[in-house]
């Protein structure tokens, strides 16, 4: 089963690397990780995309907490957004298709970022699945370049992604 | 005052007192200013043995145990160190030194990205870019090391850091917000735990490494509910080898007592031990009369990575059998014991008598002349089985063996490493004839310091475990095991290094071989020519459970029904 997870990680140096290699060496599949800063200076936020069975799940939560600069580990099982900034760019050989391309922007609510005389860059914003079916629709056109950032999430509501309570230490 | 001095004041503070390491290039800032500190530095002869001597000081003392190498080929030889300290959970800081910062990532000479490396094999790791930043990490390393699950830190320092101008503080606040290990067990959760082993008929007691620290508590709790014991490979002595409710060790060659124990019991209380598959066999088989299995680990990831687990207590083993030990009850146990002690009785650990001297033997010689009153170490394979089998250690951090990653050559090292951690006591290591040639180069650093180290050589001429599997499941074909046709004389290669050799190569000759081993002044290397086609039995095969335990060579004798 598919599962978002967010990640609170001290931003030092490496620390992506000590997750992606603890993904590798514990045979967990990772989907996709999207990494920023947060509003607390020192503090970076990173949205996975796992995929696994419950077992596999908890070993990952409880493996990523054993890394020393992971503050805080959270399942999106709850109601959550999720989001992911995709940029497409289309060709576009006439002003007919130029007009069809508007269209599915239109309907998609995503953005003209930049326009050339024979293709134009389109940003989406949205689920995954809103995602792939933006490039769905636009395949017929002809797809020069598709990027995406991969999923990141935030519960609804008053949930927060807190640090941890300070507990005793032997 | 340079960064190499910070490090070593830094050092000092945390009390080590301590260092094994082989200096090189890019560390030689750092050894220039341990010519005049009070830290004392070991010389060893390759860095392995190094991190090895640093692991087993460490488990034999219940301290941290100190590296230290140069960058490049030094500390990638402390891989196989680093990641044997990490399987079997101890506390070791490893000091590498780097080239300098303007260097990295050029492919300069002897540069490794050792941080990157070690990643999967320590607990954490540091690559110190700031020289003011040096006492921070120090802190935190040996925190991070000796605290919460133990386990190797690595602290990968540049030679430029290591030359700046220090003009930093010392008096450094412990921040690691990430880092809060749960050492008190959660109450409710001991309660129930106590609820379910009162109700319990056939109840056990596993304890493993992390319980070393937790022995006394241990005893009484044992003692006070009359529970079985039963000590993994890492747990052995962790539990009086010679008292009545202990039931030997479990798994592949476990006694049968423990492993018919495990597979009959309703209830098992499992204590600081993570259910290698060495132990377990094949999880589906394993123990599967239990309703109930508590486990009690410090470390969350542990609990429920292998078996299911109902009742989950995290904490540190000695503080919740603390508590446990409140609320804990003489239980009922007298028939499930009349069990127990029907395959105590019946199934003792025994080998066949043949007219070849036998490890067995030569073990069980040096137990009843030490009064099991020694720490043993040793390297890996049969002769390691061999010695948790005949040599029941009955203190605590007295067994020093690599359990988790199984390293043969630890057997040396961690005999020098437990004699300066507890330089009164007889240390004994055992070891095989394949094992002890991965690091004999050591016997070195037991001459240079004048160590009085046993080293007693159970040679059979053969990889003797890869042998035993290869008889057992590849129809005899000896792929690549023998070793007799060009192994040393022992005893004159320890005569080239001037320690004393002995050699015993018949039976009748044991008893006088094991008495010139322990009146011997000073170290001594003895091989024991050993039967060359012994197995190691009881033995569950890889991947079986209890009941496919056989006794003894399947060509030799009959298997028994679990």
């Amino acid at each position: 089963m598919r599962h978002v997870i967010s990640v609170l990680v001290q931003d030092h140096p490496r620390v992506l690397n000590r997750i992606t290699s603890l993904f590798a060496r514990r045979g967990f599949n990772l989907e996709s990780l999207a990494v920023g800063t947060t509003h607390v200076p020192g503090l970076s936020r990173i949205s996975l995309v796992v995929s696994g069975d419950d077992h596999t799940l908890e070993q990952v939560e409880k493996q990523l907490n054993r890394l020393i600069e992971v503050l805080k580990v959270t399942d999106h099982s709850e109601p959550h957004v999720e989001r992911e900034l995709c940029l497409v760019k289309v060709h576009v050989a006439g002003v007919e298709e130029r007009l069809a391309v508007k269209d599915i922007q239109e309907a998609f609510r995503a953005r003209v970022v930049d326009v050339a005389q024979r293709s134009l860059i389109l940003e989406l914003t949205g689920d995954s699945k809103k995602v792939d079916s933006f490039i769905e629709a636009l395949r017929p056109y002809g797809i020069l370049e598709v990027m995406r950032t991969g999923a990141v999430a935030m519960s609804r509501g008053e949930r927060t992604l807190k640090v941890r309570e300070k507990r005793e230490a032997v | 005052m340079k960064g190499a001095e910070a490090l070593l004041k830094a050092l000092e503070r945390e009390g080590v007192e301590l260092i094994f390491g082989h200096p090189g290039g890019a560390i030689m800032p750092t050894y220039d200013a341990l010519y005049d500190s009070k830290i004392r530095h070991i010389l060893v002869r390759h860095e392995q043995g190094g991190v090895h001597a640093a692991t087993a000081y460490a488990r034999a003392s219940g301290r941290v145990g100190v590296v230290m190498a140069t960058s490049g080929p030094g500390a990638l030889n402390l891989v196989t160190g680093l990641a044997d300290a990490y399987m079997d959970s101890t506390p070791v800081v490893a000091i590498t030194g780097n080239v300098p910062r303007a260097l990295i990532g050029t492919d300069a000479f002897q540069e490794a990205d050792v941080t990157g490396v070690t990643m999967p094999i320590t607990k954490h790791n540091y690559l110190v870019q700031d020289v003011n930043e040096i006492p921070r990490v120090v802190r935190e390393a040996f925190h991070i090391a000796s605290t919460g699950r133990p386990g190797p830190v690595l602290i990968d320092i540049p030679k430029d850091v290591q030359l700046a101008e220090f003009t930093g503080d010392f008096e450094v606040e412990l921040d690691l917000p990430g880092y809060k290990p749960t050492t008190k067990g959660h109450p409710k959760q001991i309660e129930r735990a106590l609820d379910a082993l009162e109700k319990a008929e056939r109840p056990i007691l596993m304890v493993g490494g992390g319980s070393q620290h937790a022995h006394a508590e241990l005893l009484a709790f044992a003692e006070k509910t009359g529970l079985p014991v039963i000590t993994t490979l890492m747990g052995l002595g962790a539990f009086p080898g010679n008292h009545p409710l202990w039931l030997g060790m479990p798994g592949m060659h476990g006694t049968v007592a423990a492993n018919r124990a495990i597979h009959h019991a309703d209830v098992i209380l499992a204590i600081g031990l993570r259910f290698d598959d060495r132990v377990t066999g094949k999880v589906s088989r394993f123990a599967p009369h239990a309703h109930t299995i508590i486990h009690v680990d410090i470390d969350p990831a542990e609990i429920g990575k292998v078996v299911r687990t109902h009742i989950p207590i995290v904490g540190d083993a000695r503080l919740v059998l603390k508590e446990m030990l409140k609320g804990a009850k003489p239980l009922k146990l007298a028939s499930w014991w009349r069990e127990l002690e029907e395959w105590r009785t019946r199934y003792p650990l025994r080998w066949k008598p043949r007219p070849h001297l036998q490890s067995q033997e030569v073990i069980r010689a040096f137990f009843e002349a030490t009064g099991g009153n020694a720490i043993v170490t040793t390297g890996v394979g049969q002769h390691q089985m061999f010695a948790a089998q005949f040599f029941p250690v009955t203190r605590p951090r007295s067994f020093i063996t690599s359990g988790g990653l199984g390293t043969m050559g630890v057997g040396l090292p961690f005999a020098i490493g437990a004699k300066f951690a507890r330089p009164d006591e007889l240390v004994i290591d055992f070891d095989g004839d394949g094992s002890f040639q991965m690091t004999l180069q050591e016997l070195a650093t037991v001459v240079k310091y004048g160590l009085d180290v046993k080293v007693v050589i159970l040679n059979n001429g053969y990889l003797g475990m890869v042998r035993q599997w290869q008889d057992l499941f590849h129809a005899k074909r000896y792929s690549e095991v023998y070793l007799a046709d060009s192994n040393p004389d022992f005893a004159r290669l320890a005569e080239a290094y001037g320690i004393r050799g002995i050699k015993v190569e018949r039976k009748e000759d044991l008893r006088k071989g094991v008495e010139a081993v322990l009146n011997a002044d000073g170290p001594v290397v003895a091989e024991f020519k050993v039967y060359h086609e012994e197995g190691v039995f009881p033995m569950i095969p890889a991947g079986g459970a209890a009941e496919d335990m056989i006794l003894e060579h399947p060509e030799e004798k009959e298997e028994v029904e679990a």
